[in-house]
């Protein structure tokens, strides 16, 4: 288990409260010029040798996001977008450190926009977290009243000023150009990339964007130096990370815990194992709904980090582990994915707007038993018609879970669905999807 | 994409209010000159803040004309977002997160009592008219599961009886307190934690 003193989020159950002076207590705004003082590219090679990656679900190196940005400020100003529409079912880590270390957030904020050039900074919050954004902005005002943000923010001679700006319920708004489109006060579609964010991104200007884990975390690598997050967890999977354990399990909570934690550790130690015992246990999603799942087997021991969970077909996402036991029809809890991403498709692109809702309506089929057998290879090739044919990643995040199921649950699936097709396939047509619709009759 | 539709009844007119007019030019100060299209997701808020939580089609007109924007635009935001009511919830909104995390928690069991207490079917008004409910995805309070938001107020760790209990708190009128309905203290785990005890118990 990972020392208490190498947490970076001490605060994270609310024990000492999230003002100002507490936060100094733990750390935090105290020594925020001699950090600027050293410089952007101490910052960033400082970041880079942390080896930080991403918080948010691709895992992108950061210290290689922030050297993206123009190092010259022309006629466009610089623009720091942070991420907090943290919608990924699995997925509540975010909202604790809005609530809880605001302060972590904001001073990652000012050495983040000082690294990157930016004046403002927009923090993008879901608006379902309202209550919680509140608490950030009450956050910000007292920092503003305490001289750390504004003109000469915190005495390192950097303006900045920090805007919070609520979504209203879209997920893809998670999406960095989709939640730059939202920002823009349109509907929130991805854009096309490139140009990437960093040279062309909100009105146009260049722009970072980051998630509010990965930002809240860079003042205490910045003091504790790179090399000692780098010594936690594994090469390029390195530091602490929070993880969401959800479902199925005793005592679902957040922990913060060290990459390359084994899963069974995390379960069993923090979460007070599965419900029904280790044995009961089906599957676990280790990375928010859009991952897929992987069976018990292979739970025994996987290890949680980025290019582990890659090697299992899967991936860490935002850390959000959801344990599904074998009380649940793991089935319908996929069926219930399908239909989350039906909801959310923003519609831009054809193959996931229709192919998200047909998923969805197969899987709710193969729950009762109602599918054909054909249509489990069918369903397979639907998944590869959506992955990696869309502008944005959704594409993937709504297909692998799906194909996850397959891969590991097929026979489960082939057992309960056994129905002969209405009308048998004619050799003649070669791929007509909707044939029992030939037959009115039996339709 | 989730369907949506505006209601049926409109009104003729809307206008904000003396403090929402104050709230709005607030807002419209955080985005760039020139960019004030920005607000609109904001904007709406307001509108619907103002106007018992929904909001209608002349208040899309008002705040576009207000951001001087086109209406369409205004209309495309606020039916692409599923936070903004286009027709009445009711002062009480309910929203019950059905996504899998929570559904394996049991929260088919709240969307039960919602039926009981509330209406038989979701986005429908109860008796008095005073709430409604409706199955989302997703809150973003998983290890919380399962859980309900009403109007900005989460709750957490609920079962059948609990729900029944604040659904009939909120028909009597009263606000019931938000957070974990087992006791427990924010996303720790429950009379197992093993972390920064230290600071718990200073």
């Amino acid at each position: 288990m990972l020392k208490d003193q190498d947490r970076i989020f001490k605060n994270l159950y609310n024990d000492k409260g999230s003002d100002v002076s507490s936060s100094q207590e733990r750390g935090d705004w105290v020594n925020t010029k001699e950090i600027t003082d050293k410089g952007r590219d101490w910052i960033i090679n400082e970041i880079k040798e942390s080896q930080l990656r991403g918080r948010g679900g691709a895992g992108f190196p950061t210290g290689l996001k922030w050297s993206f940005a123009p190092k010259e400020v022309g006629s466009r100003p610089h623009y720091l977008v942070i991420n907090g529409d943290e919608s990924e079912p699995g997925t509540c880590k975010d909202r604790d450190i809005l609530r809880f270390e605001p302060h972590k957030l904001i001073e990652g904020c000012l050495i983040a926009s000082y690294a990157v050039q930016a004046h403002v900074c927009y923090i993008y919050i879901r608006g379902e977290y309202f209550v919680d954004g509140q608490k950030l902005q009450a956050a910000i005002d007292e920092a503003y009243e305490k001289k750390l943000l504004g003109k000469n923010a915190a005495g390192t001679g950097w303006d900045l000023d920090i805007y919070i700006h609520y979504g209203a319920g879209a997920y893809i708004c998670g999406e960095e150009t989709a939640l730059l489109e939202s920002i823009e006060g349109k509907k929130g579609q991805p854009r096309l990339k490139p140009p990437f964010p960093a040279l062309i991104g909100l009105y146009g200007c260049p722009t970072i964007i980051n998630n509010v884990e990965t930002i809240a975390v860079v003042p205490t690598i910045l003091r504790r130096g790179g090399k000692w997050f780098a010594s936690l967890g594994r090469e390029k999977n390195t530091g602490t990370k929070i993880f969401c354990i959800s479902g199925n399990v005793n005592n679902p909570c957040n922990v913060e815990e060290e990459m390359n934690i084994p899963l069974k550790e995390l379960i069993e130690v923090h979460a007070g194992g599965v419900i029904g015992g280790w044995d009961n246990l089906q599957a676990v999603i280790p990375g928010g709904s859009s991952m897929p799942l992987i069976p018990k087997e292979k739970c025994e021991t996987l290890t949680m980090d980025f290019d582990s969970l890659m090697a299992e077909k899967s991936g860490l996402g935002t850390a959000g582990v959801v344990v599904i036991n074998k009380d649940q029809d793991i089935i319908k809890c996929m069926a219930r994915i399908a239909r989350f991403y039906k909801h959310e498709s923003c519609g831009q692109c054809t193959p996931c707007r229709e192919g998200s809702g047909w998923m969805w309506r197969m899987l709710e089929r193969m729950a009762k038993g109602d599918a054909t057998k054909d249509e489990v290879e069918m369903l397979g090739d639907v998944t590869n018609q959506i992955a990696g044919h869309t502008i944005c990643a959704f594409g993937e995040g709504s297909s692998w879970p799906v194909q996850g199921l397959l891969r590991h649950f097929k026979k489960e699936i082939e057992k309960r669905n056994n129905l002969d097709p209405i009308v048998q396939k004619k050799n003649n047509i070669p791929y007509l999807v909707d044939q029992h619709l030939l037959d009115k009759k039996n339709a | 994409m989730s369907l949506r539709r505006p209601a049926k009844d409109q009104p003729e007119s809307f206008e904000f209010n003396a403090s929402s007019l104050e709230a709005a030019k607030v807002i419209v100060t955080k985005y760039p000159e020139g960019k004030q299209q920005s607000a609109v997701m904001a904007l709406l808020y307001i509108a619907q803040k103002q106007n018992n939580n929904w909001i209608p089609l002349a208040a899309m007109k008002y705040i576009a004309k207000f951001l001087d924007m086109p209406y369409i635009k205004v209309y495309e935001v606020a039916t692409f977002y599923t936070m903004y009511n286009l027709a009445p919830v009711g002062k009480y909104f309910v929203q019950v997160c059905t996504t899998t995390p929570c559904m394996i928690r049991g929260a088919n069991k709240l969307v039960e009592a919602c039926k009981e207490k509330i209406s038989e079917n979701e986005c429908e008004l109860s008796n008095d008219k005073s709430c409604s409910w409706m199955e989302v995805e997703c809150l973003g309070a998983c290890v919380n599961a399962p859980m309900m938001q009403i109007n900005d107020d989460y709750y957490e760790d609920l079962d059948k009886q609990k729900t029944l209990d604040i659904l009939d708190k909120i028909l009597n009128g009263e606000t019931p307190k938000p957070g974990s309905y087992r006791g427990r203290v924010n996303n720790e785990p429950e009379n197992n934690r093993k972390t920064l005890m230290d600071i718990k118990n200073a």
